[in-house]
């Protein structure tokens, strides 16, 4: 071997890991400090940043940003990087840059079970919320059991094809309870839903999805090297040690329990999980390892911006959902348009 | 002759209970050391065999034997460390770097949680420089010939540094030069005691490089055992339904087919 050559190759190494450090500290500052500056910013008492002095003298304004603002930015966070996580595993795991964490029945499950309990059940925000997760995981678990039993293709197509065959029954089935809703009180509520939005996180909301987004977001960020080797082959997977069915289960419902989690306080928040995964490719190429904490912090990062927006861009407040997908796509497109990128399939 | 690493006894395998077995009750010995080449017709069960020996497959019935030990009772950790497999063709729509590509084959020495440490970046550089490609470790994987990504198939099966290699067809993505690249390699690692297992289509490869051949067809061993008793004009003829001769040149034995 020659070793001034390697060494040369070493040192390339080492830089780039420090450049990967330094972006990560750049990402980890930043969402820190968005963090802190949204927690200030608002509408209150005028437009701009509430200043410390302010915050001291006024009770009305310590209640508003420890008790309204706190716990919905913290919820925003979450929301962000349990998508952009769930996003980035599902991207790996079938193998397509192209999927979303809702894909697998899970987001018209997680809207069928809201407006179900809006129509059927009272529509009780807890109520709601515990309706939107069972049904969430029942999309996931759904498919999961159809994709065992469809003879077509491999398994990667077949779960697809499920993802494909449950969501719409899901959405059918949202269809039906629309057409039965209340036009004057159900209907709006359903819609509101739909379109997603944090207006109405509490602490308590917060504290519900807290235990089920870690957990699942630690699970995923303690496992994220294996994440690479579950986008090969499954013999090529199996041939390096890993027991790539089970594991590609594990995953999946690791990344679906935070996602169902956050949907069911947030309603439908879409291209968030699409868009940030390739964003934080760009920035530190595929490896798994750099990607998923990358997604992570990106993901928190944007979904704060998006509801700092939604919630002072106008008087009322603008729907969450409606901010993610519009900034989503127009990033996307962006991006799609920027660097040519040769894919095979 | 080497001890024996990995026996078959009566293995019998299919996709499809319904339907005949792929793999009729085979029985063979694959020494240490040693390269063996198997042989045959398209959709014979070539890769199913390879499958079989990696575990991925599990026979129908009959035993599968790695060092006198039955493959299930390895761990999937130490089964990484014993047999990589080079597949035929890999894809991904991910930009990984080719070092990056690499380094996935030393995930069997690293705990469940863990991470690449340096030392396997230095190990997964060094496989690169063996199979001759460390020019390209800066390299996105996906703006790589087929026969580029056939060697870094190769580089990462060497990062795994197991006792014995499947080969999936490992030439059929390759120019002459890299063929002759990955022959010189194969040489190499046997002499460092590697044990390799390959299909291949091309007898040529077969009388190269292996010390034993096994010639397939429909499910069932025609002939085991050394490539020059095996793999001679009559068995060959057999097999694939053509005059197929075999003449020696300068002392090297050539395929003629055409």
């Amino acid at each position: 071997m020659n070793t001034a050559v390697s060494i040369a190759a070493m040192q390339k190494l080492n830089s780039r890991n420090h450049t990967r450090a330094w972006i990560f500290a750049w990402l980890g500052v930043g969402l820190l400090t968005f963090f802190i500056l949204s927690l200030l910013f608002g509408r209150y008492p005028g437009m701009g940043f509430i200043s410390l002095e302010h915050l001291r003298n006024d009770e009305l304004a310590r209640l508003l940003v420890f008790n309204l603002r706190l716990p919905r930015l913290l919820t925003a966070m979450l929301l962000g990087m349990s998508l952009s996580a769930a996003g980035t595993v599902f991207q790996m795991l079938f193998t397509n840059p192209l999927v979303e964490p809702g894909f697998l029945g899970v987001s018209q499950g997680a809207a069928f079970g809201a407006a179900f309990c809006i129509v059927f059940l009272g529509g009780a925000a807890v109520v709601t919320q515990i309706s939107a997760a069972a049904f969430a995981l029942a999309g996931l678990g759904l498919s999961y059991l159809l994709a065992r039993h469809i003879r077509y293709g491999g398994w990667v197509l077949r779960l697809v094809l499920s993802g494909i065959a449950v969501s719409a029954m899901f959405s059918a089935g949202l269809g039906v309870l629309k057409y039965l809703a209340d036009p004057l009180s159900q209907l709006p509520e359903i819609t509101f839903w739909l379109l997603g939005g944090l207006s109405s996180i509490t602490w308590t909301k917060f504290l519900s999805i807290l235990p089920a987004v870690t957990l699942g977001l630690a699970f995923l960020f303690l496992f994220r090297w294996r994440l690479n080797l579950l986008a090969l082959n499954e013999e090529t997977a199996f041939s390096m040690g890993l027991s790539p069915k089970q594991e590609r289960l594990l995953m999946l419902t690791a990344a679906v329990l935070p996602a169902a989690a956050v949907i069911s306080v947030a309603g439908m928040v879409s291209w968030v999980g699409l868009i940030i995964p390739h964003i934080a490719r760009r920035l530190f190429g595929s490896d798994t390892r750099f990607v998923l904490p990358a997604s992570m912090l990106l993901g928190g990062i944007f979904v704060i911006l998006c509801d700092d927006l939604s919630r002072t861009l106008l008087a009322g407040e603008i729907p969450l959902g409606i901010l993610t997908s519009l900034l989503g796509a127009v990033i996307f497109i962006g991006l799609m348009m920027s660097r040519g990128v040769k894919v095979d399939r | 002759m080497n001890a024996e690493l990995i026996t078959l006894q009566e293995v019998v395998f299919g996709y499809d209970r319904r339907k005949p077995a792929v793999i009729e009750g085979f029985n063979l010995s694959i020494y240490e050391g040693s390269i063996t080449a198997i042989l045959g017709p398209n959709g014979v069960g070539k890769t199913t065999l390879l499958k079989l020996v990696l575990g991925w497959l599990k026979p129908w019935s009959g035993k599968i034997h790695l060092n006198g030990k039955p493959l299930e009772h390895y761990s999937r950790r130490e089964m990484g460390k014993q047999i990589a497999l080079i597949p035929q063709s890999e894809h991904t729509p991910f930009e990984y770097s080719v070092l990056e590509y690499v380094l996935l084959g030393r995930t069997p020495y690293m705990p469940p949680l863990g991470l690449p440490s340096s030392s396997d970046e230095m190990i997964a550089y060094e496989a690169l420089e063996q199979a001759g490609i460390a020019h390209l470790s800066d390299h996105s994987i996906i703006g790589l010939s087929g026969g580029e990504r056939q060697l870094v198939l190769v580089a990462r099966a060497l990062a795994q540094q197991t006792k014995i290699l499947l080969l999936d067809e490992p030439t059929s993505h390759l120019d002459l030069s890299n063929k002759h690249r990955l022959v010189n390699i194969l040489q190499r690692l046997k002499e460092n005691g590697t044990t390799i297992l390959m299909t291949t289509h091309e007898p040529d490869i077969a009388l190269a490089l292996s010390n034993q051949t096994i010639l397939i067809a429909n499910g069932r061993i025609l002939a085991a055992g050394p490539t020059d008793e095996v793999v001679n004009s009559g068995s060959l003829t057999q097999v694939y339904h053509l005059p197929i001769k075999i003449i020696n040149l300068d002392g090297k034995k050539q395929v003629l087919w055409l």
